[in-house]
């Protein structure tokens, strides 16, 4: 199944390749044109009915991680957080590392070694190390090297009332879904682009909008969730099973009124579930967008995911497919008629 | 000129971001020894082209180009006010921790340049609470000597200030000096240069001792944009190693230029480098930074459609204080690698480097 | 000393904030389109009009976008969550009132706090006076942004009026347009959009403009009040000539120029050096090949709170600064 091949592979920031390749096996027979930049995006288009403007429709490939920082002399291994890691939830977990997905554990100082004030300090990252086992520097490094990419080791579990568990929802939910426009909308001209690093600060999203310049993107994400009860209602980003996010304004845009209002109004018309994403925190790859070359206007539309960031981040599957129906159906409207109006 | 008496010329010269243009002359008379042509852009950058030959004679188009750069600002700081009694109070301009200028001895660059000493509240006068935390730059003022009317004769709020320091001879070819970042990946480039008149290189390749890196990397981003190269490597400095900091965070002297690895650098450039450096016997290092690193490479790897970047580290200790450490080896070594990875780079074997 | 109160009366009081400028460029252009030889409006909104000249091509940057608030939530009472669109100040917010684009009037309060002086915007809420969602859902939806309501005073000195910040580059930018009659160099003069969430609009201008000289009009901060923070700009001393933001170390050109021209001409200014905040030149300089750009910025009481102030000598001297730079012959 799509979805899981996508998050049990191992793409952290600045290294997409497997995911890459699992990306352009799945859309090569489907894409009019097929090239992958300088800096790894993927930018392929599907031609259809020519349109007046030119649309695309974009997904990061990356997924936060770590890196090996240093291997001590007794064989265990340090490491850098790979994009934005809240340290606390490192602790007590498994990782693969490098290209042989050697298992390793995160571990620490155990409690019972700890005295009674030191609990409640978060342990720093430079505290944690992980053990794969080894007896000695010589040794762990006929495994791993400087360098080498760490992915959270975490399996694709459905669970519940249709709820999904695994790694990387956070932007596997979007590549996902971008995969199976490309398959499956025919008819319509649209540029799909799938970006490299918005982990580490949309480093790929400049470079891929101002090579395609497009008119109208359509940028999709995994994005927060923080539904637990007793918080403030207006307090809560997003929710399970509300649907789609539909951003207002993040750290990085203030996203377009009149394309959000049509978006809002495509999904009211075929009678699509939404919600809006309410926090203005957070980025993604929009904000480069948006303001390349002469500008262009964006619309981003999200699966709701709990714990993102994490190795147990966890999305609706029927927000998943209810992001698809309306993505879908946006990309057929804009391809109808009446862009001036959004100007 | 020798490295040795061009990086003392460059270290004891001033030049601020944004007030580079005084170093003009005497990085453009180094340069044009060497290069086919030179020029200055809009915001000040001095660009130097050196040719390269395509095999079979082609003309000057659709040759490899190769944008190398290092930073020619230093960090400093800058009058903001002028006091009733002659003082000058003052901002920094680029990353100055407080703590480094307490005490120092500075150049005012105004009408003339003027003699100053950094100082602040004395210890008599503080609380024992207050002693025990580091001074703030609001709290500090410069003394140059002169009374309110003369000051405002020969200064002006906006007036770059530097700090007052000679090269330093240490042992085992070691220096200590201000501004050796970047100055010191200048004097890199040079010796790159220099090795090139020496071996054929297909690649035409742009020398750049660009402008405000150390404040928002604008010469990168505009010098990129302009010459819009295939590969851009950034020359600047890593920590070097010292005893309080962690050793996988630093680079040892004298064991040659760091290679930087992680998303900011091409991969399959990088391995080239790499190969490069083993095949020449040139000693190198491993440097990790996951993301956008603090160099040039940062701005050149997101201009227009994308420029595949690497970021060589001529290893220094106590970055961003006057007392910088470099051992001469480093940087020798660091120029040469420059020289023969470009000497590698052909249109032929371009496009499989790159590929992903 | 005459000084047009009725134009910038008009100006500051216009709705228009980030991303939703369309009420502020419509008036703007209305007021123009006499004066200028093309007008057209870019994909972010940006208001870019052009009075054709030989010389240099000069753009000129003044943002019309305001800072204003968000609602992102309605509760169950009809109280108004929101977020921030620019640098909002929970201290300066609370307590005043806001308008929204279809007139709705609100007033912006606070749960009560142990601490005032944490308060944060998330304790914050706007309260029009609807007693319940569905009330409140008739006048204001999820998305929509308002602005302080706020109302242009004025006596022989000054202004007091929100949103100097920067109808007042508009305004001066509208007069300069209006005095050049034979421009000496290309005036591309731009009412940017987005300047306060992070200098957008001048950005892909610049990029489709391809200036060779940037100049922008905008406000700066003051030092002149009982136990302000230490800085050399104060009210009633001329027009400011900035040196460095956080977003741009001043071409020394075009400083030199300004600096140059105030003396020649007689024009009162002082120097400027801001340690933080930026303006539209420190996204135009960046562009492409890189652009020398400046500053001229109208020493501002009070910034980003809803009754901000500015000298009335100084805002004609920023506007005599502008001119004379305009219609010099650059050698650069």
């Amino acid at each position: 199944m799509l979805l899981k091949r996508l998050t049990e592979a191992n793409g952290v920031s600045g290294n997409e390749k497997e995911v890459r390749d699992i990306i352009i096996s799945e859309i090569k027979d489907y894409c009019t044109s097929l090239r992958v930049d300088r800096l790894g995006n993927i930018i392929a288009y599907k031609g259809g009915k020519p349109n007046s403007k030119k649309i695309m429709v974009t997904a990061h490939m990356d997924e936060v991680g770590l890196m090996v920082r240093d291997i001590d002399s007794s064989g265990l291994i340090k490491f850098l957080p790979v994009g934005g890691i809240d340290k606390r939830i490192l602790v007590s977990k498994t990782v693969l590392i490098g290209k042989d997905r050697i298992p390793g554990v995160i571990g620490a100082k155990p409690i019972h070694l700890q005295k009674r004030n030191e609990w409640s300090n978060a342990l720093d990252i430079k505290e944690l190390y992980i053990d794969i086992g080894a007896k000695s520097k010589e040794d762990a490094e006929k495994y791993v090297s400087i360098g080498d990419y760490i992915a959270f080791d975490s399996q694709y579990v459905e669970f519940g009332d249709r709820l999904v568990k695994a790694k990387a929802l956070d932007n596997r939910v979007g590549c996902a879904i971008l995969i199976d426009l490309i398959k499956k909308v025919e008819d319509v001209s649209f540029y799909a682009v799938f970006t490299v690093m918005e982990e580490l600060g949309l480093v790929g999203a400049g470079p891929a909008a101002y090579a395609v310049d497009p008119d109208i993107s359509i940028i999709l994400e995994g994005t927060l969730c923080y539904d637990m009860p007793k918080v403030d209602s207006h307090q809560i980003p997003t929710y399970i099973g509300k649907g789609p996010a539909i951003s207002l304004v993040d750290r990085t845009t203030v996203y377009n009124r009149k394309l959000r209002e049509r978006v809002v109004a495509v999904a009211e018309k075929e009678n699509i579930p939404y919600q809006f994403r309410k926090t203005s925190m957070g980025g993604n790859d929009s904000g480069k967008i948006h303001i390349a070359r002469e500008g262009s206007l964006t619309t981003t539309i999200s699966v709701p995911c709990r714990n993102i960031h994490s190795a147990v981040s966890v999305a609706s599957l029927e927000d998943y497919e209810n992001t698809y129906k309306l993505v879908e159906a946006v990309l057929t409207d804009l391809n109808e008629e009446g862009y001036d109006e959004l100007q | 000129m020798s490295n040795l008496e061009f990086l003392r010329s460059l270290s004891n010269h001033k030049g601020i971001s944004g007030y580079e243009d005084s170093l003009n002359e005497l990085i453009i008379s180094h340069f044009e020894k060497y290069a086919d042509e030179i020029t200055t852009d809009k915001l000040g950058n001095i660009i130097a082209l050196k040719k390269g030959c395509s095999p079979d004679k082609d003309p000057d188009k659709d040759r490899v180009k190769i944008l190398i750069a290092a930073h020619m600002d230093e960090i400093g700081l800058m009058v903001k006010d002028i006091e009733e009694n002659g003082f000058l109070r003052f901002t920094n301009v680029g990353g100055i921790d407080p703590r480094t200028i307490l005490g120092q001895e500075v150049i005012v660059h105004g009408k003339k340049e003027l003699f100053g000493v950094i100082g602040a509240k004395p210890p008599h006068l503080q609380e024992p609470e207050e002693q025990k935390k580091a001074i703030k730059m609001e709290d500090m003022a410069i003394d140059i000597g002169l009374p309110y009317e003369k000051v405002k004769e020969l200064v002006s709020i906006g007036d770059p200030i530097t700090i007052k320091r000679q090269l330093i001879e240490l042992k085992n070819d070691r220096y200590a000096g201000k501004a050796l970042d970047d100055r010191a990946g200048v004097v890199s480039i040079y010796e790159c240069i220099k090795e090139l008149k020496n071996l054929s290189h297909e690649a035409d390749v742009y020398f750049v001792a660009t402008v405000q890196e150390e404040v928002s990397m604008a010469g990168a981003l505009t010098a990129t944009y302009k010459i819009n190269p295939d590969i851009g490597i950034a020359v600047d400095v890593g920590f070097g190693t010292t005893p309080e900091l962690d050793k996988a965070d630093t680079l040892e002297l004298g064991k040659g230029p760091g290679i930087t690895l992680g998303g900011n650098i091409h991969p399959g450039l990088r391995k080239k480098l790499v190969e490069t450096a083993k095949e020449y016997n040139i000693p190198h290092q491993m440097e990790i930074t996951v993301g956008p690193t603090g160099t040039d490479a940062r701005a050149m790897q997101i201009t227009r459609e994308g420029v595949p970047s690497l970021v060589l580290s001529i290893p220094l200790r106590y970055m961003h204080t006057s007392v910088e450490v470099v051992d001469m080896d480093d940087i020798r070594n660091t120029g040469k690698l420059l020289a023969f990875f470009i000497k590698e780079i052909s249109k032929d074997i371009l496009e499989g480097l790159l590929c992903y | 000393m005459s000084f047009n109160s009725q134009l910038l009366s008009k100006l500051v009081e216009i709705y228009g904030p980030s991303s939703n400028e369309g009420r502020i460029r419509d008036f703007i252009r209305e007021e123009i389109k006499d004066y200028v030889d093309e007008i057209r409006v870019d994909a972010l909104g940006n208001l870019i009009a052009r009075k054709k000249g030989e010389g240099k091509r000069v753009m000129i940057s003044a943002h019309m976008d305001q800072i204003g608030m968000m609602v992102t939530d309605i509760d169950e009472k009809g109280f108004l969550r929101f977020t921030n669109i620019g640098g909002i100040s929970p201290i300066y917010s609370y307590g005043q009132q806001v308008i929204f684009e279809n007139g709705t009037v609100g007033a912006i309060f606070c749960e009560p706090v142990e601490d005032p002086s944490k308060i944060k915007l998330e304790n914050m809420y706007i309260d029009i006076g609807a007693f319940s969602k569905e009330e409140a859902e008739k006048k204001v939806s999820i998305g929509d942004i308002c602005v302080y309501k706020g109302h242009f005073s004025e006596n022989e000195n000054v202004v007091f009026t929100p949103y100097l910040d920067d109808r007042v580059g508009c305004f001066i930018a509208i007069e300069a347009i209006k005095e050049i009659r034979e421009p000496k160099n290309d005036l591309y003069f731009v009412f940017s959009v987005q300047e306060e969430v992070g200098l957008r609009g001048a950005r892909t201008a610049a990029f489709a403009i391809e200036p060779d000289i940037g100049i922008s009009i905008d406000v700066t901060s003051h030092g002149d009040t009982p136990k302000a923070k230490r800085f050399a700009v104060g009210l009633n001393k001329g027009a400011a000539i900035k040196v460095k933001d956080r977003s741009i170390i001043v071409h020394p050109y075009i400083r030199e120029t300004l600096v140059k021209l105030a003396k020649e001409k007689e024009i009162p200014y002082q120097m400027e050096i801001l340690e933080f905040g930026g303006t539209d030149s420190g996204a135009i300089h960046l562009s492409k090949e890189g652009v020398p750009s400046g500053v001229i910025s109208v020493p501002t009481r009070y910034v980003h709170s809803p009754v901000e102030m500015a000298s009335k000598i100084d805002i004609n001297n920023c506007t005599k600064l502008l001119v004379e730079f305009l219609n010099t012959e650059f050698d650069i």
